[in-house]
């Protein structure tokens, strides 16, 4: 820490000591690359000296999956109830008994629940927002996605409260322990959001089997992290004077905490509500490899079976549901935090209380009833509905057939001179130099400590025999998050300087940001098949929101006063741009591009499923053999390539801010 | 350093000893931020200069406070901004714990008793109303006002009735079902106010209640605090750092600098007879009419005529206008109806024109 920082502090040195060590350092590595041909080792992590952790994780699962099956039987044996409840709520429908004479009550019918949609739409946003939501919902009907979709939501509404309340506890627990804040909840966290999906997915596989209750555990787990982060911030965000409140009144500390601290911290918790929501139905998408169903699923066989015009179309159903939940969630989050507003019907019955939620069960039950004698009530009619897999089809057979030539001159040349190229140099970059390299980089940037943890975390990449699969991803993520930035920035300083500009930017990536990261693969790959281009394609589209997010916002929010001073002092407009907005802007800016490295490596891992070779490649084949210890392993080295990336990109930002001052 | 100087007209101005039992008791208290900052004023048995607390490298927040609060009274602490007053009176409270020295409830050692006796003792006996109000965002008029007692288990009906009294205390009718967003800021500290009355405690703690609010506001609420005073009689330690604000509403202030009491005493104690030039300088823009009685005015009778008689303790301001106009001094009578000397006009004169020799400034 002090060496950089004092030199940092004064950059007027004699000897301009850091640049000297960075040459240093690259001519080191360059004759390691250059010794490399008569020792290999030094290239590769030689394979004799590969330490076995695939081995022992996997007995570790065996061991765990031969004698904790009690637990894990009664463990779904327990979700497995509510879970099948909301599932036959929303889509499946309710058996009783077995046999041809079981009872069967129905599932609330589509109508209804179009309808509640709408009404919950009206409550908390006005009719626009109940059009819209309601729509959403109507529009998965008529497309034929209702069941598919029910049984996702179904999913998600037992998952997400699960994961509010455990959120919520070990928020509580963390805020309350500082001790254990620091040691267990911010490093799993960090760990937990880093980690890929893929990877959540296969010791639930082992230990739960292929079922909608792993999906679900993998999902609640998935998604917890905003909740607990929400918590923490709340909490310790509460005004002290209210907490002061609490003692004078003579509040018990359990009354302190449940009826004056967490209320208060309502609007925050609500954010948390809301990303818990969204996590929770990407997670559910993915957990369709395990046994989850739903829309998740039919985009999977659609791939599989290479139907773009069915993935398509599930994949449009996703969206209509993404939309429908974050729009919904948000609206709810900002009523809080627009603070309450007395009504005409404080007191009162029930439904002059709650006017919508009344009239949304009473539509409920009346069309689910109905459905009894009315089929149309009780399923879609086949007659109102529509598929668009043909015209999606038709298109893509259109593109491909007058388009083909400039596709393939794209792909060839992105192949030929942009991927390849970086790629070999990449996968030819000695691992000690990148340990090296990597290690110094720490070292200036956050001292001795940093060093030690990035060196660790890229040995262990080594280490474990994966450097090459490493690199692989490395590369695929350091092009994307490159275009992605390239890309981005430029759109977001454009947002910045033009409010029109802003105005049609932010509900795309609003909208771009809601949407799991499934959906972005399904129409790349239409035009350009499988493989690496359409990994970066489909990255890029899915990393560049924050690129532009928060230059846009990092931009505007330099305070007007600085720049008018700049402007008084007579500076150009260039001047005020590049000497007064930009660096104040940079570490708002820097935060962005670290946003979107990590969005690109969650992407690029789960591009495993179009055919990339990469660490993705591997916790996917480990995944579809139910390999505990490689899927692990490699799922680790993902996450440690996200957690080095940050913490460089964190210290560096540290350290702009810190000369701002 | 907090007993009144000791000049001739110290005789004049002592008054009968307060008969009111003390209620509140502050002795030797101490806060200290910083490392092991019990043991190190432990070991020195509550005696640091502001040199040893700057060389351990600790920030004496409160320092060897001795105070006494009598029942009924309204006595106000203040000082400039980090002077400890805050601190003081959470210690006062234990919403945080004293370093050092003692807190008397009636006689009781305050940081002696269990944390269950403390939640009892803050759930009738005490109030604080807070400088942000600090309102329940989430509960509407009715039910902020109302929840210290909901949180002692009383029903819904009882606590209704009883909100609703205090509601109309503070004029807040026709409010109930607003939300603290909805409100301004005066309407809000006025909840606050209803709030912190609703459990009748005996001891009414207010930290800078009106500093939040603007300056008609304030004056109006300082009224509503007096007309409440009146009819409540709690007893009262108020925080500000206006001195205006401390004179129009005290019986005792204490001036505190640097996390030190350096002089306790009325208004007009301090007016007459700051104990520091810093006191001094406090009282400095005061309108000494309004502060000062006829009993520290006065001179021993000539002899000659009278235009009228005044009490002792009554302000020179109440009659200023009547012994200019008459010409003549006034006779000071005591409660027997006994001339126990005279203010000529003269001396109201030069009071009013700031020539006045007494309690001069320097
Ligand atoms: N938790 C703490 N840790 C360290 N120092 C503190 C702490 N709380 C208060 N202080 C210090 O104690 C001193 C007194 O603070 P206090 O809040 O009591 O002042 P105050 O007189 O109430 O000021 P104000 O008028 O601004 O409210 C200040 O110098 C402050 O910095
Ligand atoms: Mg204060």
């Amino acid at each position: 820490m002090t060496i950089a920082t004092d030199l940092g502090a004064r950059p007027s040195r004699p000897l301009p000591f850091w640049p000297m060590v960075w040459a240093a350092a690259l001519a080191a590595v360059m004759v390691l690359a250059l010794l490399g041909d008569r020792f290999p080792a030094l290239i590769d992590y030689p394979a004799a000296a590969v330490v076995p952790l695939t081995d022992w994780v996997s007995a570790i699962m065996a061991w765990l999956k031969a004698n904790i099956t009690w637990l894990t039987r009664s463990i779904t044996a327990i979700l497995g109830v509510p879970l099948d409840f909301a599932l036959s709520l929303f889509a499946k429908n309710f058996k009783i008994g077995a046999g041809p004479e079981a009872i069967v009550l129905p599932r609330l019918s589509w109508v209804g629940i179009v309808v509640a949609a709408f009404l919950a739409g009206r409550a908390f946003g006005g009719w626009k927002l109940g059009a819209l939501v309601g729509g959403c919902f109507l529009y998965i009907a008529l497309f034929g996605k209702w069941t598919s979709a029910m049984l996702t939501l179904g999913l998600i509404s037992i998952a997400v409260p699960f994961c509010i309340v455990t959120g919520l506890l070990i928020g509580i627990w963390a805020w309350r322990k500082p001790w254990a804040e620091k040691l267990i909840v911010s490093p799993s966290l960090d760990l937990m959001q880093t980690i890929p999906t893929f990877a959540y997915l296969i010791p639930m596989l082992i230990l739960f089997g292929n079922s909608p209750v792993s999906a679900m555990i993998a999902t609640a787990i998935f998604a917890m992290p905003p909740m607990v982060r929400a918590t923490m911030l709340g909490l310790s965000r509460v005004p002290s004077e209210i907490g002061d409140f609490s003692e004078m009144a003579g509040c018990t500390a359990r009354q302190k905490l449940w009826r004056v601290l967490l209320p208060s911290a309502r609007p925050t918790l609500m954010v948390g509500v809301n990303q818990v929501i969204m996590l929770a139905l990407n997670m559910v998408i993915i957990a369709s490899m395990i046994g989850a169903g739903g829309l998740g699923y039919d985009v999977l066989l659609a791939l599989r079976a290479l139907k773009v015009g069915e993935a398509m179309e599930a994949g449009l159903a996703i969206v209509a549901l993404a939309i429908a939940l974050d729009r919904l969630s948000q609206a709810m989050a900002r009523r809080q935090a627009r603070g309450h507003v007395h009504g005409d019907a404080e007191a009162g019955p029930f439904w002059k209380r709650y006017p919508n939620l009344s009239l949304a069960l009473v539509v409920l039950a009346a069309t689910t009833i109905a459905g009894l004698f009315i089929p149309a009530f009780a399923d879609v009619p086949k007659a109102i509905t529509m598929t668009t897999a043909p015209a999606w089809k038709a298109g893509v057979s259109w593109i491909t057939i007058n388009l083909f030539d400039v596709i393939e001159a794209v792909r060839v040349a992105l192949i030929l001179y942009v991927l390849n190229p970086v790629r070999a140099f990449c996968e030819g970059f000695p691992w000690l130099g990148a340990v090296f390299l990597l290690g110094l980089a720490a070292f200036q940037l956050g001292g001795a400590r940093l060093a030690i943890l990035v060196a660790a975390l890229t040995a262990y990449c080594a280490v474990t025999g994966l450097w090459e699969k490493t690199m692989a991803t490395v590369y695929l993520v350091g092009i994307s998050a490159f275009i992605s930035c390239l890309i981005g920035i430029p759109i977001g300083l454009w947002a910045s300087r033009s409010d029109r500009v802003e105005k049609i930017v932010t509900p795309i990536i609003d909208t771009l940001q809601v949407l799991p990261s499934f959906c972005f693969i399904i129409p790349v790959v239409m035009l350009f098949r499988v493989g690496d281009v359409t990994a970066m394609i489909a990255t890029v589209a899915f990393a560049v929101v924050p690129a532009i997010r928060y230059t846009n916002h990092g931009l505007r929010q330099v305070p007007p006063a600085l720049m008018e001073a700049a402007v008084v002092s007579g500076c150009t407009k260039r001047q005020t741009f590049f000497r007064v907005q930009l660096p104040l802007a940079l570490p708002e800016i820097m935060l962005g591009i670290n946003q979107t490295i990590l969005m690109a490596l969650s992407m690029i891992i789960i591009c495993a499923m179009i055919g990339t070779r990469d660490l993705g490649q591997e916790v996917f084949i480990a995944l579809s053999k139910a390999d505990a210890g490689r899927g692990i392993v490699a799922g680790l080295a993902i996450a440690f390539i996200g957690i080095i990336a940050d913490r460089l990109f964190g210290a560096w930002t540290a350290k702009a801010r810190g000369k701002l001052g | 350093m907090n007993a009144a100087v000791d000049t001739g007209l110290s005789a004049a101005l002592a008054r009968p000893v307060d008969p009111r039992p003390i209620k509140l008791a502050c002795r030797n208290v101490w806060k200290v931020f910083g490392p092991d900052a019990v043991d190190w004023i432990g070991t020195r048995d509550g005696r640091a200069s502001s040199a040893d607390l700057a060389e351990a490298g600790l920030v004496g927040a409160v320092r060897h406070v001795d105070l006494e609060i009598r029942q009924g009274e309204i006595f106000i602490i203040m000082g400039l901004s980090g002077s400890g007053k805050s601190t003081l009176v959470r210690c006062m409270s234990r919403l945080i714990e004293p370093t050092f020295g003692t807190v008397e409830f009636e006689g009781k050692d305050l940081l002696k008793v269990s944390d269950a006796e403390l939640i009892e003792l803050r759930r009738h006996r005490m109030g604080m109303v807070f400088q942000n109000f600090a309102l329940l965002p989430h509960l509407n008029v009715l039910e902020n006002i109302a929840f210290p007692l909901s949180i002692q288990g009383i029903d819904r009906a009882k606590r209704e009735a009883r909100a609703r009294e205090v509601i109309e205390l503070v004029g807040l009718r026709g409010r109930e079902h607003f939300y603290p967003r909805e409100l301004s800021g005066g309407q809000q500290q006025r909840v606050g106010i209803a709030r912190s009355l609703a459990t009748k405690p005996e001891v009414w703690f207010l930290d800078e209640p009106f500093s939040a609010l603007d300056p008609l506001i304030r004056r109006e609420m300082q009224d509503e605090l007096l007309r409440l005073q009146g009819v409540l009689h709690k007893t009262i330690a108020f925080i500000t750092h206006d001195f205006d604000e401390a004179i129009r509403l005290a019986d005792r202030i204490a001036i505190m600098k640097d996390g030190e009491v350096i002089q306790t005493g009325t208004p007009e104690e301090l007016v007459v007879n700051p104990a520091t030039d810093y006191v001094a300088e406090f009282t400095r823009d005061v309108q000494r009419a309004k502060v000062i009685s006829a009993r520290s005015l006065m001179r021993p009778c000539a002899g000659g005529e009278h235009g009228g008689v005044v009490a002792p303790e009554a302000r020179i301001a109440s009659f200023s206008a009547g012994i200019v106009a008459a010409g003549k001094p006034f006779a000071v009578v005591n409660g027997t109806g006994k001339p126990i000397g005279e203010v000529t006009p003269q001396a109201v004169i030069d009071l009013l024109a700031g020539i006045d020799g007494r309690g001069a400034r320097p």
